[in-house]
């Protein structure tokens, strides 16, 4: 289905990140948000809202993050696409409820425009340090996807493939951000209505009497309803079963959260994207996400100048991680380079992935600003030896 | 589904009710099943189509009326019920969305929630069923238990003073508000059935017994007991002023209804005010799709 144009802005903007998310989430058809005010994310919602009017959409300023995180799963079961955003303290705030609408496979989108942590840490200064919580934040076991863009360009269109993944796979999409991208104001292209692929809730096309909330097909993603439509379902975020009715038994446990997992484990290929340069004679690979994808490019081109064989990857999908891809290239080169605006996370995933095929090589920075291009050239140069 | 034994009638209740899901989890003389049938008779009797009467629970004993109530329902987090209400009837403005839950998930956990919700008139139906303690988790001082009762986290006597929740919910805005207890079925019906034709937020407690754990714990005899008791000591008193609904430890209970009046919802102050100021160009919220084509045509 393609997007709605009356809330497509169509044309060349100069915006940034957070209110080319916002426009994105527009374009997207998402018609509901309800958030908590948070530097530096507060920009998306303060878009949104004035916009909001005049597409049909509603804006609430929730009184915390833990009941817009519970609001965005109740509009989405009635019918809406329903976003929030936050930052880092106000995304530890909606965990709970993000496990909720794991398990009540919700689709809603959850942006957190980074900054550096722990704790209040730096509001008004980049981090990429919450990318391990996107992926383990709240308690139990289960799967999410998570993005992050690296220009306001892509905070527009990849908002968008936000809200068509977490309709596709019934799950939370967490579009990670951070504070450089969110703040950063470039021209953006916004595309016309036609030209915008949305993909459609999956409403059941069964009658009430024959339809099971959690029955799944091949993908395993079940088909949904919107509340007051006459089903008359039951859900809940114990451990159920096919009906949406509590089962406590670890028979249950194990058909659903193994399903939970899968339907994104195994759709791994469809969802993951990345892009990639110069990699097929590449000796060492630098590898980054959102801002840090692009501050590392001097780095890159300082060192092909020098002969250095490097390539570069950077990662749009983060959760889940492009672990085929790193395993084919892991047996061919020398080194991997992650530069991460943190002590040490992603670079943990890729070092699994790896699997002491390679050498990894980290380059922490605890927050703040960016890394110095310079100190990442040093680390590839290591590398490479 | 029908009753297994041909001989045994339907129950009356059943068309609202998950029989499969029974027999339900509640003790013997709890009050939540009383409290979730004077729902239903409530439910019968409303001129609105029950396939957009939607029930929200938190968690809690409860927080499990969504699970055997036969409308969409939704067993939601600990204390989320409300915003997750919030959230279903502004997706969806035709809904009549009732959050049905405990003292706990209500008062304590999801405390900050409630007021809002209150204070901005959120169009929802609030049943708190007060046992005066936490009972699914083993009988823990809860934000209701009266002053010096005893619980499995206060063993010496609760040393806190509890809410009074009319006179919270309605200081904040609500505007419904009555009590009733577990024995008054008939007028908790009734109420029930005035608090969903409000427009707004309403909000009514039903004070419940719980045997299990809060009396046998203050040494107070049996669920019957507990009846008796509420039959000897509640006093109903409508529009009683809120700042005297306190309930002491074995005290007197004030029940009836104490607020009922009109404020605009949250919906209402949203479309009405950005028409105000927008004109023509503002897309009303939740208005049905022909008058918005009509307002955009004229």
């Amino acid at each position: 289905m393609k997007a709605d144009p009356i809330g497509v802005l169509t044309g060349e903007h100069y915006l940034d990140g957070d209110h080319a998310c916002a426009e994105g989430a527009i374009a997207a058809g998402c018609r509901f948000f309800a958030g908590y005010p948070i530097t530096p994310s507060t920009e998306v919602a303060e878009r949104f809202v004035a916009r909001a009017p005049f597409v049909g959409g509603i804006f609430i300023q929730m009184e915390d993050e833990l009941g817009s995180m519970a609001a965005l799963i109740g509009a989405a079961w009635g019918g809406k696409k329903a976003m929030t955003v936050t930052s880092g303290p106000g995304f530890s705030l909606m965990m709970e409820n993000i496990g909720l609408a794991a398990m009540m496979e919700t689709p809603c989108v959850v942006v957190n425009v980074q900054r550096g942590g722990p704790s209040t840490g730096l509001p008004t200064m980049v981090g990429q340090q919450d990318m391990m919580q996107a992926r383990w934040g709240s308690h139990g076991d289960y799967e999410i996807i998570a993005l992050s863009p690296a220009s306001p360009q892509e905070a527009f269109d990849y908002t968008i493939k936000c809200f068509n993944l977490s309709e596709k796979y019934r799950v939370p999409v967490l579009f990670m951000m951070d504070e450089c991208v969110g703040h950063m104001t470039e021209k953006v292209v916004i595309p016309r209505a036609e030209e915008i692929d949305l993909y459609p809730r999956r409403l059941t096309k069964k009658p009430p009497e024959k339809y099971w909330p959690y029955e799944y097909g091949e993908d395993l993603v079940p088909d949904m309803i919107v509340a007051g439509t006459g089903y008359r379902i039951h859900t809940t975020g114990l451990t159920h079963d096919e009906r949406g009715y509590p089962v406590m038994s670890p028979v249950a446990q194990n058909k659903l959260v193994k399903r939970l997992c899968d339907k994104i484990r195994l759709n791994a290929d469809d969802i993951i994207e990345i892009e990639e340069d110069q990699t097929d004679d590449a000796e060492v690979i630098v590898m980054a996400y959102g801002i840090t994808s692009r501050v590392c490019l001097p780095a890159v081109f300082k060192a092909r100048k020098k002969g250095i064989k490097v390539g570069y990857i950077k990662l749009i999908t983060i959760w889940p991680f492009p672990e085929k891809r790193v395993r084919e290239l892991a047996s061919k080169v020398k080194a991997f380079v992650m530069p991460e605006i943190n002590m040490g996370q992603v670079v943990l995933e890729l070092e699994r992935c790896v699997a002491g095929q390679a050498k990894t090589y980290h380059v922490p920075h605890a927050g703040g600003w960016v890394h110095d291009p310079e100190d990442i050239y040093k680390v590839i140069e290591e590398a490479v030896k | 589904m029908s009753n297994a034994n041909a001989n045994v009638p339907e129950h009356p209740m059943e068309k609202l009710l998950r029989m499969e899901r029974i027999p339900h989890i509640w003790c013997p003389t709890c009050g939540i099943g009383t409290a979730l049938s004077c729902f239903i008779t409530a439910l019968e009797k409303f001129d609105y189509p029950l396939d957009k009467v939607v029930v929200v629970s938190g968690i809690g004993c409860t927080g499990r009326v969504a699970g055997y109530i036969k409308l969409d329902s939704f067993h939601t987090t600990h204390g989320r019920a409300i915003p997750f209400a919030t959230g279903l009837k502004l997706a969806n403005p035709e809904l009549k969305v009732v959050v049905f839950s405990g003292d706990g998930d209500l008062a304590a956990i999801g405390g900050n929630h409630l007021i809002h919700a209150a204070r901005r008139n959120m169009d929802l139906t609030v049943i708190c069923v007060n046992n005066f303690i936490y009972a699914m988790t083993g009988g823990q001082t809860a934000p209701t238990t009266p002053l010096t009762a005893n619980s499995s986290t206060a063993p010496y006597g609760n040393s806190e003073p509890p809410f009074n929740l009319p006179l919270l919910v309605g200081s904040c805005g609500a505007v419904y508000v009555a009590r009733w207890t577990a024995l008054h079925i008939r007028r908790l019906a009734n109420s029930i059935g005035e608090a969903l034709n409000k427009k707004g937020f309403s909000f009514i407690e039903v004070i419940a017994p719980c045997s299990t754990l809060y009396a046998r714990r203050n040494r107070l005899g049996t669920g019957l007991d507990l009846m008796k008791f509420y039959h000897d000591n509640s006093e109903i008193r409508h529009g009683a002023p809120l700042e005297e609904l306190d309930i002491g430890f074995q005290q007197k209970i004030i029940v009836g209804k104490f607020i009922d009046r009109e404020r605009p919802t949250f919906l209402e102050n949203w479309n009405n005010w950005l028409s105000q100021k927008l004109g023509d160009k503002f897309v009303p919220y939740g208005v049905a799709p022909q008058q918005m084509q009509l307002r955009k045509a004229g």
